[in-house]
């Protein structure tokens, strides 16, 4: 079940389609309506290993539909504390939905001015726009 | 139409063996089986007539048009075959010595000879199987060169382009060299720019293809390769495009040091279901120490097979590479003998001639000519009236032509790559383009004929994510009730003959 579109502006969103969910010293990160509307249902997630440190702008783990494999890049740096295992075992819970129980990592923040650079709703509205 | 298991009759055979009359072998006990092997029992007309109505089921290019173009397969001229069906070439055997097989030898030696021509390179190996096994011996060869120069440690990243086939990465990561990405700038090159932050001298080297899976030639190829060339770095070819340059531009002139040649996809050799393929490499005169071997040489009047190359990084294939692919890419190369350009020129041609014709219709995301294959999008139908690329390319099927390759590559939005080759006739061209424009129509008129399409086929919409989660890779006896029985026993089927 595909979820409508949407893009909650409690979030931060980076660039690649991913967005951010800042609580306190930690984040928790997710792919956007977007992102899940132009892959397809996804049917892997190859999620990084609880204790890995991820980096902004750089891949930390794959998601995969019957279009493509992609990346999914890290919107913040951190150290991953939890992987969504729900995701992992039934990857389309992220198309139904993608910024609730399609969480896909929880990291605690290395630098939490870094989400000063990340997109606010309209500008990130703005982007897919122009996608 | 009904599984071939479910026509089956117990005791029906096809052919009739004389009975044997000498004593049976012993076969030890416990290598003995219990039962006969659960086959399906069948005259031989209903043999044929079944295995000839499922290959009417099938879409190839024998039967219409398919703009997957060289990209999948091309055309397959007829010649080809009859040539390679020749005895002298068919029954050879890979033992046989050097002095009986110098016709063999002799054609491997101008294929190399031909595949150093048309890429402006010095030496080859005709050894790996296919693209992929070239790109992983590429750049085993980069690695060799370097630990040579002492720079193993020093470098470990190769650069590919956004754009890049999956392969390339994937190369690059069974190499064990690092993976830097590379993005496409507003006209669809390389970033330089952004290329020159990523290049220092920790760089091994560069993957790229030109013309790129956009179907567009980078226009600064030149400052591309000296900029690899100059912190020392190598850049390999990726030859799955060579089929819009051949005689024209020459990927060692553009400043490559190594290049894979597809024999399976430029040079016609048949590849469907998944070989044989072939994928030459050449290189220039710095790297051949490294090439795998034997490679063919000329010494006199004969030819040998050259085991001698204490650099050499080995084998990637067993004996001397897969030979009936030779011989026919290399009757297809003598086909057109100085006129190959005219082949890639036609295939630009017909690709243009597409692109201008569809344009309107459909996004085009690089507004530029293109070389043998462009890539259109689907972004704005999908925006206003709900059809994706995938209902495009379904919608296709129902007016006769397979459909495109879609989704990739993936720096396009709902992509829709098209490549004609250059064997195809205006008239088809045409056709194919009307089918297009219609499509593009009839998801403003009738969006929803297009969303249950195909209408007209064996199937209908397959369920992808399904296939791709849940293979069944088996059939599975135990689900299908009647054919679940175990075959008659051998004193049974005795009885039945005949009946």
């Amino acid at each position: 079940m595909a979820a409508t579109e949407s893009y909650p502006g409690e979030l931060k969103y980076h660039k690649e389609h991913d967005w951010a969910r800042i609580e306190g010293d930690e984040a928790v990160l997710g792919i956007t309506w977007f992102a899940q509307d132009s892959l397809g249902e996804l049917v892997h997630y190859e999620p990084p290993n609880q204790g890995d440190t991820i980096s902004k702008d750089s891949p930390y783990g794959e998601v995969e539909s019957v279009k493509a494999v992609s990346d999914v890049i890290a919107p913040l740096s951190g150290e991953v504390v939890e992987v969504n295992q729900k995701v992992v075992d039934e990857p389309e819970t992220v198309n139904a939905d993608p910024y609730g129980d399609g969480w896909l990592v929880r990291i605690r923040l290395t630098d939490p001015t870094e989400a000063d650079a990340l997109l606010g709703v309209e500008a990130y509205k703005q982007v897919v726009a122009e996608s | 139409m009904r599984l071939i298991f479910e026509k089956s009759q117990p005791g029906r055979r096809g052919g009739e063996l004389p009975r044997p009359d000498v004593p049976p072998a012993e076969v030890p006990a416990d290598l003995r089986r219990s039962r006969p092997p659960r086959l399906p029992e069948l005259a031989e007309p209903e043999i044929l007539r079944h295995f000839t109505e499922l290959s009417t089921r099938n879409f190839g290019i024998d039967t219409g048009f398919y703009p997957l173009g060289s990209c999948t397969m091309k055309y397959n001229p007829r010649v080809n075959e009859r040539l390679v069906m020749l005895p002298g070439f068919r029954d050879l055997h890979p033992y046989q010595d050097e002095d009986g097989s110098q016709g063999a030898l002799e054609l491997m030696w101008r294929l190399q000879e031909a595949l150093i021509e048309i890429s402006g390179l010095h030496a080859c190996s005709l050894q790996p199987a296919a693209g992929s096994q070239g790109e992983l011996t590429g750049l085993m060869l980069m690695r060799a060169y370097f630990a040579d120069r002492g720079e193993a440690d020093q470098r470990d990243t190769i650069v590919t382009a956004d754009t890049a086939h999956g392969t390339n990465p994937a190369s690059v990561t069974m190499a064990g060299y690092k993976l830097a990405k590379v993005e496409t700038d507003a006209r669809g090159n390389v970033d330089v720019a952004h290329l020159r932050e990523m290049v220092n001298e920790r760089t091994a080297g560069l993957m790229l293809t030109n013309p790129s899976t956009l179907g567009l030639f980078d226009e600064h190829i030149e400052e591309i390769a000296t900029i690899f060339h100059e912190v020392g770095a190598l850049l390999y070819y990726d030859g799955a495009n060579l089929n819009a340059v051949c005689g024209i531009s020459r990927p060692g002139d553009m400043g490559f040091d190594i290049v894979h040649i597809n024999l399976h996809k430029t040079f016609s050799q048949p590849h469907g279901g998944g070989g044989p393929g072939g994928g030459p490499i050449v290189v220039r005169e710095t790297l051949e120490p490294y090439l795998p071997g034997p490679a063919v040489t000329k010494v006199g009047d004969a030819y040998r097979l050259d085991h001698d190359r204490p650099k050499s990084i080995g084998k990637v294939r067993g004996y001397t590479g897969p030979f009936g692919v030779f011989v026919r890419s290399y009757a297809y190369i003598r086909s057109y003998g100085p006129g190959l350009r005219e082949m890639s020129e036609t295939a630009v041609l017909n690709a243009n001639y597409l692109l201008a014709r569809l344009k309107d219709a459909y996004d085009l995301p690089f507004d530029r000519l293109c070389m043998h294959e462009f890539v259109l999008s689907a972004r704005s139908l999908k925006r206003e009236h709900g059809i994706s690329a995938l209902d495009v390319a379904k919608r296709l099927m129902d007016y006769g032509f397979h459909p495109p390759t879609i989704y990739f590559p993936l720096v396009v939005p709902e992509a829709l790559m098209i490549e004609p080759t250059e064997t195809e006739a205006k008239e088809t061209l045409d056709a194919f383009v009307d089918a297009m424009i219609a499509i593009a129509r009839e998801a403003e008129d009738d969006p929803e004929v297009i969303k249950g399409a195909p209408h007209g086929r064996p199937v209908r919409r397959l369920d992808e994510v399904k296939a791709a989660k849940r293979a069944v890779v088996k059939y599975g006896f135990e689900d299908h009730v009647g054919l679940a029985g175990d075959p008659a026993e051998p004193r049974q089927l005795e009885a039945q003959k005949g009946a």
